[in-house]
C-alpha cells in the first residue's frame, strides 16, 4: 500500500502546475477560495447579477459548499465546519461559468463525469478536486484562516450565499480529473464492476417493476 | 415533574454533542474498518475521517459542514411528567434547534421546498421532526437528537413474498451501487433496512434502525440477526469502499427493523447513517438528574411486541 503525493497548491495555479497533477494525488489549498452553487449560478448567469470579485485574478478556485457557519450581530463571522456538496447538480451551469470566470480549480463532492470534464474543463485548463470522506468538515474548517466577505448573503441566506475563504493549507483535497479528462471515479469504478456480477449471483430481480428500469412508458411495470 | 428549563438546557448540550462529537460505537467500527482496509485511496479516506473526529473535538466545531437535518425522538417513562405539558416541550426542543444552529455553528439546512425560504435556524414546518415513543415504567424523559445527513443512500420499494429473501437482498444490493459509486452516499454506513409496516412506517423503520440503532447491536429476533450478520458481510463483499474506492469497507453495521406488513406485500427501506452519524442522547430524571449516552436503546422488547397487552411478568415466567 503506498501513501498517496502530496502537493500544495495556489487557488490562482499556474498552467504547469495543474496539467503536473493526477488522479488521486492529494492537495492542499493556499489563497482565496470562493463558494458557488445553485444560488449563486442562477444570480450570476440567469439572472445576470453583477459578480461581487475579481475573477480569476483573485481566485480560480470555485468551492461547492455552504458552511456550518455563523454571521455575529457585529458584522464578524464564525466559521465551523466546511464541507461539499454534490457536484453533479451543476453541471447544468457549470460551463457558461467557468468561461465567464476562468475558475480553474472546481472543489466539490463526487466529482462530474469523464464526458464534462473533456467537453469544458479541459478546454478550460481546468481540473477537479474532490474533498475526503466525506467530509472532513473540522480539518477543512481549520485551512480557513480567514473569512474575507460573504456576499449575496441577503439575496441568498447563509447556506448558498457567497463565502469568500482565506485558505492556509486546507485539505486534505483528491485529484478526480486530469488534463486528459479522465476521471478517478470511472476508474475506480471499472475495477469494482468485475466484482458485480459475483455479488448478485443467485439475487431476484423484483416481481414489481418500476420506470426507469423501462424507460418506455407504455410498458406496463408488472 | 420535570422543568421545562431543564429539557432545553439539556437539549442544546445534545445539539452540541451530535454535531461534534463522534459516538463510540460508530468510532471503534471505523478504526476496525482502517485497521482492515487495504485499498491505497480508500485507506487514505479512513484515516483522514479519524484525523477529522479528533479536530473536530479538539476545536469544538462540527464533524462535518453539512451538519444534516436536526430531528428529536422523544421516549418517555409511562409516569413521566414535563412542566407545561407536551406543548412546552415541543416548543423547548423547537428553541434549542435554533439556538444551537447559532451557537455550533450548524448549517441552516432547512428550507422551505417550494419557495427556499431559509429561516437560518433549522426551524420551520415540521421541522424538526419530533416522534414519540412511550415505556411501561418510570418517570423519566429520553432525548435523543440525530442529525442524519445525506441526500443519497435512501430508498423504497414494494416487494413481494414472491420476491424472498433474494429479492430483499437484490434491493440491498442495488442501494448499496447506486449511492456508493462516488461516495455519495458517505459511507461507510451504518445501514438500516425497514422491512414491513405500511409504507411510511417502512421509511420509518429503516431510518430507525441506521440511526436508532448501535454499531454491534442485533435484532432479538435470532433468525434476523443472522441476516444482518450476513447482509454486513455481503455490503462489504462488493469491493467498494470509502468514496466509491477500490475497498471492503462499505458497512459498519447492517441493522434490520420489522412491523407487520399487508398479507400481499413485503415493503423494504434501506437507509445509510453516514461517516459523520450524528447522534446523543440524555435521560433527564424526575429528580432533575441528566444522564448523557451515545446509546438511544429505542428498540427495547416493548417496541417490538406482538401481543394486544403488555404483560412482561408472564413473558419472563414462559
Amino acid at each position: 500500500m503506498s501513501a498517496p503525493r502530496e502537493i500544495i497548491l495556489s487557488t490562482t495555479p499556474a498552467d504547469e502546475e495543474i496539467a503536473d497533477l493526477r488522479l488521486g494525488d492529494v492537495v492542499y489549498l493556499d489563497g482565496l477560495m470562493y463558494t458557488a452553487r445553485e444560488g449563486v449560478y442562477m444570480r450570476a448567469l440567469e439572472e445576470k447579477a453583477n459578480i461581487p470579485m475579481e475573477l480569476p485574478s483573485q481566485s480560480a478556485a470555485n468551492f461547492h459548499c455552504s458552511p456550518a457557519a455563523r454571521i455575529n450581530p457585529d458584522g464578524s463571522f464564525d466559521m465551523g465546519a466546511v464541507t461539499a456538496t454534490a457536484s453533479f447538480r451543476f453541471a447544468k451551469w457549470l460551463p457558461e461559468w467557468m468561461a465567464k470566470t476562468g475558475a480553474k480549480l472546481i472543489v466539490g463532492k463526487g466529482g462530474m463525469t469523464s464526458k464534462d470534464y473533456k467537453e469544458y474543463f479541459v478546454p478550460n485548463g481546468a481540473v477537479y478536486l474532490s474533498t475526503v470522506g466525506y467530509g472532513t468538515g473540522a480539518l477543512l474548517g481549520r485551512g480557513v484562516e480567514n473569512v474575507e466577505a460573504v456576499h449575496w448573503n441577503e439575496e441568498l441566506g447563509l447556506a448558498q450565499a457567497m463565502w469568500v475563504l482565506k485558505c492556509n493549507r486546507m485539505g486534505p483535497f483528491i485529484v478526480a480529473s486530469d488534463m486528459y479528462g479522465d476521471c478517478l471515479f470511472e476508474r475506480e469504478n471499472a475495477k469494482i464492476a468485475k466484482n458485480v456480477a459475483r455479488v448478485y449471483e443467485g439475487t431476484r430481480p423484483a416481481t414489481l417493476k418500476r420506470y426507469g428500469e423501462s424507460d418506455d412508458r407504455t410498458d406496463e411495470v408488472i | 415533574m420535570i422543568p421545562i428549563n431543564l429539557i432545553q438546557s439539556t437539549a442544546e448540550t445534545l445539539m452540541d454533542k451530535a454535531a461534534i462529537e463522534i459516538p463510540q460505537d460508530y468510532l471503534d467500527g471505523l478504526q476496525e474498518a482502517a485497521r482492515t482496509e487495504d485499498g491505497d485511496l480508500s485507506s487514505f479516506v479512513l484515516k483522514a475521517m479519524l484525523e477529522n473526529y479528533e479536530a473536530a473535538k479538539e476545536d469544538r466545531r462540527a464533524m462535518c459542514g453539512d451538519t444534516g437535518v436536526p430531528r428529536w425522538f422523544v421516549k418517555m417513562g409511562n409516569e413521566a411528567q414535563v412542566e407545561g405539558g407536551m406543548v412546552a416541550l415541543e416548543a423547548a426542543l423547537r428553541r434549542a434547534t435554533a439556538n444551537a444552529t447559532n451557537g455550533v455553528p450548524l448549517r441552516p439546512n432547512r428550507v422551505h421546498p417550494l419557495w427556499r425560504t431559509d429561516h437560518n435556524n433549522n426551524v420551520g414546518i415540521g421541522a424538526p421532526e419530533i416522534e414519540y415513543g412511550y415505556e411501561p415504567e418510570g418517570a423519566w424523559v429520553d432525548l435523543i437528537t440525530v442529525h442524519k445527513g445525506g441526500l443519497f443512500g435512501s430508498d423504497y420499494r414494494m416487494l413481494f413474498p414472491s420476491d424472498g429473501i433474494q429479492g430483499i437482498k437484490r434491493f440491498y444490493l442495488d442501494s448499496l451501487m447506486a449511492f456508493g459509486k462516488r461516495g455519495l452516499a458517505c459511507q461507510p454506513a451504518i445501514i438500516g433496512i425497514g422491512l414491513g409496516g405500511s409504507k411510511d412506517i417502512c421509511m420509518t423503520l429503516g431510518k430507525r434502525a441506521s440511526t436508532l440503532r448501535i454499531v454491534g447491536s442485533r435484532n432479538s429476533d435470532p433468525e434476523i440477526a443472522k441476516m444482518e450478520d450476513e447482509f454486513k458481510e455481503l455490503g462489504n463483499s462488493i469491493g467498494m469502499g470509502a468514496m466509491g474506492f477500490v475497498g471492503k469497507n462499505m458497512v459498519i453495521d447492517c441493522n434490520i427493523e420489522v412491523g407487520y406488513c399487508h398479507t400481499g406485500g413485503m415493503p423494504m427501506s434501506v437507509h445509510a447513517f453516514c461517516l459523520s452519524s450524528r447522534r446523543a442522547v440524555a435521560r433527564i430524571h424526575a429528580d432533575g438528574q441528566v444522564e448523557h449516552r451515545t446509546d438511544p436503546d429505542w428498540f427495547t422488547d416493548y417496541q417490538r411486541r406482538e401481543t394486544i397487552d403488555w404483560e412482561p411478568m408472564r413473558e419472563a415466567a414462559e
